[in-house]
């Protein structure tokens, strides 16, 4: 570890007890959802007060230890006695929730419909059923769109968000303000034209003669009744869109940019921090997760593996002599001298990847207060104390 | 045995990180270099196929990169573009621009519009023949099946027009399996491994393309068999390491524990690979690549990955 990072921490670990929202991004399978659980458990058990983990998708046996079994957006708390199963103690209360994207869309319909007529035609629209379903990015705008509306109930006093894996990491940065685009643009409006005036409109003509022959007049029928319905929204998606736009930008909210050391997830990554930096938000920590263990590194230690390697015969030979006789399995010195090739090559193997992952640390261009390193875990983090470990390495 | 390269068509997914890119340049380039004509289409753009080839970016315009591949990056706008080019007549010709703007916020707003475009541009290029084998780097696993699905989904909700008319061939295509593969990239961890079953599944139920094959990427090597790790596990005791490091001369407890670690990743990766290979259709092949570890990632690792799939597919 460096040597600077004494300094670093107290700040780092003041964001667990001073943010309201803490956001978890960065490129698929760096470990985003596990590091969201453990800033969780960790302000959980250090700081105490109401802390909310919002995940997206949790490994299966992850989401069981905390408690998460069914589906849909309840949130549960993580009881005491699986605090006191980990060795551990809460100060305050861990809740978590799973993100149920349908139902966070069918929620926001009923919030933001002028009347129940209205909404029951929205939700019964086969547009919508697909478009909440699948299609539109749906799940980045809901995601952000959930936080609001817990934060602004104002339940937890901190709520650590889990961001679903997007095609880039800034999708769900984006999606509020995609979102109120869509609904104030020229094109919505061409589209819930009534049909008389489309073809009349020096504008809209070509589009709709075009559009007809592609999609067939009763589609685009569909599309544009959908979208008047939609259009009682309007004022209620805008205003929303934009306040999640803000809340994000706000103080109160810091991010934690997780990545690998590996190259293409690093540059990813180091983007998203700069990006980050550039639209004002308030970058908390760049977490280095699995990072190989330092013993790797040594010169020391390659010099032996080098040896190891190149008298591989001659030292199996007078391993065998000197020790065999003690220990049976040592008896054969051709099967001593190939497992000393083979853990020698097997070092030097993880060596190259240490060192060109301690250069790609060096290298990267994100002040260096804000990085933190986590190590490998030989084993899979799946419960509370595993959690909790890996929290320790972030902020202790 | 394997008839993988045999296909048309092949969408390669998997969840972030795993190594879509990797395998399906590696594919690509393996095609190509057994004689293929091969389209290697990165759909999520991020440059990274750029980097694997050591080729300048890719661009929606495809460009060949090395001997009979071809690299392109898939684009909707330029994708709408060229369809519109490709399916109206001349009235409309110099009005494509703004036309194919509107159409980019039409996809937007229906459902599978955008998906059918992309879907669509592939199918083209493979019955028009313009290449033997099409490789995509498909979007992560999530978003696949909305992708697949996306000719279905239209089909049930467009009644007539063009569109229509076209996913009737796209279908056609993408449910032949002799002509259509998903290719499911994970590596032997719980989440990759339990997000590929799932992903089976779901390709079955809510899509009509067969998944080709599994690709298990980042297998870490098997160091020694059952004897061999009782030498090792001698050699970690006191007396014994305390006499190796006194013949090698330097530190070599680094060295141990190095392998220590290779042994327990083998360990607890394998408990998810078995999981893989209950779940999974027998009938559909598991294949396997090893960890590379390499100073760096780009056209020498391309090739290594092309010749371990290649070994795997019995070539
Ligand atoms: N420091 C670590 N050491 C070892 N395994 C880890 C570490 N961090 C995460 N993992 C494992 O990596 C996998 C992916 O992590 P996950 O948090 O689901 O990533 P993401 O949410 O970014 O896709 C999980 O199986 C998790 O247990
Ligand atoms: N077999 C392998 N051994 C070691 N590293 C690998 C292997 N395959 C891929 N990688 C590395 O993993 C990272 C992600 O690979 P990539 O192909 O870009 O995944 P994806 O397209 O699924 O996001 C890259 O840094 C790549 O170099
Ligand atoms: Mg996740
Ligand atoms: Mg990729």
């Amino acid at each position: 570890m460096a040597p600077t990072e004494a300094s670093e921490r107290p700040s780092l670990e003041r964001l667990l007890a001073t943010r309201e929202i803490m956001v978890a991004c960065g490129p698929g399978g760096v470990g985003k959802t596990t590091t969201a659980a453990a800033a969780g458990v960790m302000a959980a058990v250090k700081h105490g007060g109401k802390v909310l983990v919002l995940t997206v998708d949790p490994a299966r046996r992850l989401a069981t230890a905390l408690g998460l079994t069914g589906i849909g957006n309840k949130e549960h708390r993580v009881p005491d006695e699986a605090f006191a199963e980990a060795g551990l103690k809460s100060r305050g209360e861990l809740w978590v929730a799973m993100l149920d994207t349908k139902q966070s869309w069918d929620d926001l319909i009923a919030r933001h419909a002028p009347d129940e007529a209205t909404r029951d035609e929205i939700l019964a629209n086969p547009l919508y059923q697909n478009i909440s379903g699948r299609f539109i990015q749906s799940h980045d705008y809901i995601a952000m769109e959930r936080l609001y509306e817990i934060h602004s109930e104002g339940r937890y006093d901190l709520i650590v968000v889990d961001t679903p894996p997007t095609r880039n990491a800034l999708d769900f940065l984006d999606a509020p303000e995609r979102m109120a685009d869509f609904f104030s643009s020229r094109l919505l409006r061409w589209l819930i034209m009534p049909y008389r005036s489309r073809l009349v409109n020096v504008a809209t003509k070509p589009f709709y003669q075009i559009a007809d022959r592609i999609l067939g007049t009763e589609f685009l029928g569909d599309i544009s009744e959908f979208f008047i319905l939609f259009q009682t929204m309007y004022d209620g998606f805008v205003e929303r869109s934009r306040a999640v736009g803000r809340l994000l930008a706000d103080r109160r909210t810091t991010f934690l940019v997780v990545s690998t050391l590996e190259s293409v997830p690093l540059r990813e990554a180091e983007f998203f921090a700069q990006e980050l930096t550039s639209r004002h938000l308030h970058l908390g920590a760049m977490v280095m997760n699995k990072v190989l263990p330092e013993y790797l590194r040594g010169s020391e230690a390659a010099d032996a593996a080098h040896t190891m390697a190149e008298q591989a015969g001659e030292l199996g030979g007078l391993l065998s002599e000197r020790m065999g006789p003690a220990h049976e399995p040592l008896r054969d010195s051709a099967q001593v001298t190939r497992v000393l090739k083979e853990i020698s090559a097997s070092f030097l193997n993880f060596q190259t990847v240490a060192l060109r992952e301690a250069e790609e640390r060096d290298e990267l261009s994100v002040a260096p207060e804000v990085m933190v390193s986590v190590p490998f875990f030989d084993t899979e983090i799946h419960d509370l104390g595993g959690l909790y470990r890996l929290g320790e390495q972030i902020w202790e | 045995m394997n008839d993988l390269l045999d296909k048309k068509l092949l969408f390669v997914t998997g969840k972030g990180g795993v190594g879509k890119t990797s395998v399906a340049t590696s594919l690509a380039f393996l095609a190509a270099s057994r004689g293929q004509r091969v389209l290697l289409c990165e759909v999520d753009g991020k440059g990274d196929v750029a980097g694997l080839l050591e080729s300048p970016p890719t661009a929606f315009k495809e460009r060949e990169v090395s001997p009979g591949l071809f690299a392109m990056t898939m684009d909707t706008e330029e994708a709408m573009k060229e369809y519109l080019r490709l399916n109206l007549r001349v009235p409309f010709a110099g009005r494509i621009g703004p036309v194919a703007k509107a159409f980019d916020f039409l996809a937007s707003a229906a459902p599978g519009v955008r998906e059918i475009l992309v879907v669509g541009k592939l199918c083209y290029e493979v019955r028009e023949a313009h290449y033997d084998l099409v490789v995509v780097d498909a979007t992560a696993s999530g978003h696949i099946v909305g992708l697949l699905a996306a000719p279905q989904a239209v089909n049930s909700l467009v009644k007539v027009g063009l569109i229509r008319n076209q996913t009737d061939w796209m279908l056609e295509m993408l449910t032949d399996p002799a002509q259509t593969g998903l290719v499911a990239v994970c590596t032997p961890e719980e989440m990759p491994v339990t997000e590929t079953i799932e992903l089976a599944g779901r390709v079955r139920n809510e899509t009509t393309v067969n998944l080709a094959s599994v690709v298990v990427n980042r297998v870490l090597p098997e160091l020694f068999g059952t004897q061999e790790e009782e030498v090792f596990e001698t050699l970690t005791r006191p007396d014994v390491a305390a006499e190796l490091e006194l013949l090698v001369g330097s530190d070599t407890a680094p060295v141990l524990e190095a392998a220590r670690l290779a042994v327990t990743l083998r360990r607890t990766r394998s408990v998810h690979l078995d999981r893989l290979r209950e779940a999974i259709d027998p009938s559909v092949p598991l294949l396997y690549l090893p960890y590379l570890f390499t100073r760096s990632h780009g056209l020498r690792t391309t090739r290594q990955t092309a010749t371990s799939l290649g070994e795997e597919l019995g070539y």
